[in-house]
């Protein structure tokens, strides 16, 4: 290849195993990200990313609030470890996550996963988390394009100017 | 400030080919910037444009979700009319500024 051409992304696929609000979060708006730019996109959830996409979960995620340091008060105080293990907390702190997305536009993850559907990305869950999880086709969300092994998904992943991203 | 000739009319742009001022919009321009995206102008399209200079002009941010919620189009539609980057290419055609936006 030659050293000095630009090779333009032309192709991403996501892979999320965490199903915590800011880790769907992230991999949503990488691969919206993506079909807002013209980027063809596919987005892979396995293991605990499949709350994402279970229809009676994936619009209560939660952030986890113990074992986060990144995690402040309103007001940017510390957020002590303790308070992470009180009931309601983790609720409440989710609950505002996601009021703060919503001024920012941010759109709740049916809505989110139907943007990036309508654009022509593709949301896939994967067989085996599905079969370990004992989910069916039946629980999973409208936006879910179909149920794969990790080696189909890698074949709809070839191509120059393709990226695989683990979130 | 770099400028470019639209059927005629010369208007200033930035290097990525965004107005700089959103006043020296007409329709014929559009149009022209239109062919040169690769799009024929439909009365879909103009109606996309208004809402999106009226939008830009009351100082909304842009993002897909909005396009949306429009009222003219649903995200589908919007994708459809501008195919590729629907956001980046309608608001240059529109004549305002490229969108900040992450969404």
């Amino acid at each position: 290849m030659d050293e000095n051409k630009q090779y333009p992304l032309k192709k991403v696929c996501l892979i999320c195993a965490k199903g915590s609000l800011e880790d769907v979060y992230a991999a949503l708006v990488m691969t919206n990200g993506a079909v807002m730019e013209g980027i063809e996109a596919k987005l892979f959830f396995t293991f605990f990313g499949l709350d994402a996409i279970t229809k009676n979960r994936m619009n209560s995620l939660k952030t986890g609030t113990l074992g986060n340091p990144a995690m402040r008060m309103p007001g940017g105080l510390p957020f002590p470890s303790l308070m992470g293990v009180l009931p309601g907390v983790e609720a409440g702190v989710s609950a505002m996550m996601r009021n703060q997305m919503e001024k920012l536009d941010i759109p709740p993850v049916d809505e989110f996963m139907e943007l990036i559907t309508a654009g022509g990305g593709e949301i896939y869950a994967c067989k085996l988390a599905m079969d370990m999880f004992k989910l069916t086709k039946e629980d999973l969300s409208k936006h879910v394009s179909g149920v794969l092994t990790i080696g189909d998904f890698y074949e709809k992943c070839g191509g120059l100017g393709t990226q695989i991203i683990f979130t | 400030m770099a400028q470019k000739q639209f059927s005629g009319v010369t208007v200033d742009v930035n290097d990525e080919g965004y107005f700089t001022n959103s006043s020296q919009w007409t329709i014929d321009i559009a149009k022209a910037i239109a062919i040169e995206e690769g799009i024929q102008l439909s009365d879909k399209h103009i109606d996309v444009l208004s809402f999106i200079r009226k939008s830009v002009a009351g100082g909304a941010a842009l993002t897909i979700r909005s396009m949306g919620k429009s009222g003219i189009v649903d995200v589908k539609e919007f994708y459809g009319l501008f195919p590729g980057a629907p956001l980046k290419k309608a608001t240059k055609i529109a004549g305002v500024p490229k969108p900040t936006s992450c969404i």
